[in-house]
């Protein structure tokens, strides 16, 4: 949805796509095939930025092996043991304490690369994705410094589309804190149903203003629809259920330039969002 | 007792509807835990009967008494998160940004700063329609922590199955490669990776099967709606057969698996013999593998 939203906008306007699901950031499977179809040659990236985290690194000769260290970290990252300080990067939430509480200053910080960062550009349409190493456990910090670069290269005159991670939990908090609008997409059945209350639930308790499109409408039942006009949710559209549909996707295809009733429903989706004056969607 | 998980990378590849008919399949002797705490369905299809239910803390929340806060910033100096705004001159902590790291409180002078035992989410115990039991989680909105709920989840499922002598734990495994997904694997003696023929299907597979191999768990692969495109289809078998993954299984795109569901059925209860036969080749192919 994001990727044919993006494409389909920047038609007209300036667009940047950003795909926050690191952990399986897979966007950019669909944006390149559209960078392709239109001939123009840009597999390569503008810009590639490494992405690190801050981790405290033990020097050992200065070290009096006091425990200040181990007892101030909640994350158990930093361990004493024996004549030893562990350090365990993957636990590590680079909050300084240990390395700035170190009477010794034998912690300093130091880079661990958890991933990197991708700005591709084809026409009006910027598309930027970072992909966290895998064995890295944190999507978070990575989410952040994604969203730190897009909000450093581009004004208020760019409409800014950002692919949220799935689930309700902190990446998805992350991704979508600062947004103006958010949109739920859904499929009209009961697993669909159940996980778009959570995600209601999420959006009301961040004050967000969301709207919810229906994928494969004509599945399923009717409990979505009905329950988003009870509570008064915007359904801002309805994709139909379409093996072709299926189809466009699997080959990574934009399926609004196939299927002329995906475009019509997208023009729905950007009457509802032209009203909101901001650019940040996600 | 083994412990299989199915994993996807990520969502609607028909994980849960397998997992459920795995677990139907199996029976009395299938213990399941349902390990994705985000977005936990597989109670839609297992009538659990929410037994028992325990509140889940894990980490923790700063917290500032205005009373005793004499603004000297230095709280929000220390914060890496940025956490802790000036909100009509008080300092306060924006709950959803603080990391409970704990910083802030050992650096404020006048100790006005506290912190409160997080509450992530709720965990139950369930009896089932299997004849059997299930344990499985609700995550609070927002909650940090998820893979910790995780881990909880198969801990207390390993423990039942430990006490009532059953043969099988299976869990639903949460999506990407992140923490969830860490503490859904760790300790599994089998990993089920469900996938679809798309090109976005393909690419999460290469990515969390490179996390499987990290773990060293032998793994199964089971491709669904794999007519929708045969030539992504032979792109994941010749990927099965150079990473040495068991390829278990094509099953044809079939809206009947949204139908069940609807019904609230798994596909394996719903009246296609064909589908059902086809799982139950796939699940009983799979205890030939992990006995």
């Amino acid at each position: 949805m994001s990727t044919n939203l993006a494409s389909y906008l920047a038609e007209q306007q300036e667009v940047v796509l950003t795909d926050l699901d690191v952990e399986e950031p897979n966007s950019g499977l669909f944006i390149h095939q559209d960078i392709e179809n239109d001939g123009v040659a840009l597999s390569h990236p503008v810009i590639i930025e490494d992405k690190f985290k801050m981790i405290p690194e033990w020097i050992e000769d200065k070290c009096t092996l006091c425990g200040i260290c181990q007892e101030v970290c909640n994350f158990h990252a930093v361990i004493q043991l024996g004549q030893i300080i562990m350090v365990f990067p993957e636990l590590c939430h680079g909050c300084y304490a240990c390395s700035e509480l170190c009477p010794e200053s034998t912690l300093p910080m130091v880079p661990k690369k958890m991933g990197e960062l991708k700005h591709f550009k084809t026409g009006r349409l910027n598309f930027v994705e970072s992909r966290l190493i895998i064995g890295e456990e944190q999507a978070v910090p990575l989410i952040s410094q994604t969203q730190k670069y897009i909000d450093e290269h581009f004004d208020d005159n760019t409409i800014k589309i950002f692919d949220s991670p799935p689930g309700t939990s902190c990446p998805v908090i992350e991704a979508t804190k600062d947004a103006d609008f958010i949109i739920l997409i859904t499929e009209p059945t009961p697993f669909g149903f159940h996980d778009l209350k959570l995600a209601i639930e999420t959006m009301k308790e961040l004050k967000k203003d969301f709207g919810v499109v229906v994928n494969r409408h004509g599945i399923g039942n009717n409990d979505v629809i009905d329950y988003c006009e009870k509570e008064n949710i915007p359904l801002l559209a309805k994709i139909p259920n379409d093996r072709r549909i299926a189809e466009l996707y699997s080959k990574g295809q934009l399926i609004y330039k196939e299927v002329p009733e995906v475009k019509d429903e997208l023009d729905k989706i950007i009457a509802h969002i032209s009203e909101l004056k901001e650019g940040g969607l996600v | 007792m083994k412990e299989i998980v199915v994993i996807s990378g990520k969502g609607g590849t028909g994980k849960t509807s397998l997992t459920a008919s795995f677990a139907v399949l199996g029976g009395k002797d299938v213990i399941v835990a349902d390990c994705d705490v985000d977005a936990a369905d597989m109670h839609l299809l297992m009538e659990p009967d929410f037994q028992d239910s325990e509140d889940f803390y894990s980490g923790e929340l700063a917290y500032i008494k205005q009373k005793a806060c004499i603004q000297c910033g230095k709280c929000a100096d220390v914060c890496r998160y940025d956490a802790i705004p000036v909100i009509d001159g008080k300092y306060i902590v924006d709950p959803l940004s603080c990391e409970g790291c704990g910083y802030c409180a050992r650096v404020c002078p006048t100790d006005a700063i506290i912190n409160k035992d997080l509450n992530v989410g709720k965990w139950f115990t369930s009896n089932i329609k299997t004849g059997s039991i299930m344990v499985h989680a609700k995550l609070g909105i927002g909650a940090d922590n998820s893979g910790k709920l995780v881990a909880k989840v198969k801990s207390e499922a390993k423990d039942i199955a430990e006490d009532e002598f059953k043969k099988y734990i299976i869990v639903d495994g949460s999506p990407g490669v992140g923490c969830p997904v860490v503490s859904s694997l760790s300790g599994a003696n089998f990993v089920v990776l469900v996938t679809e023929p798309s090109v976005s299907g393909l690419h999460d597979l290469k990515r969390v099967f490179e996390l499987v191999h990290k773990f060293n768990i032998k793994a199964g692969c089971i491709i669904n709606k794999s007519d929708i495109n045969k030539d992504v289809t032979e792109d994941i078998i010749e990927f099965l057969k150079k990473e040495n993954i068991v390829h278990i299984a094509n099953l044809p795109y079939d809206e009947d698996f949204t139908k069940a569901m609807t019904n609230g059925q798994t596909i394996v209860e719903y009246s296609n013999a064909h589908l059902r036969e086809l799982i139950t080749d796939s699940w009983n192919k799979i205890l030939e593998i992990i006995n």
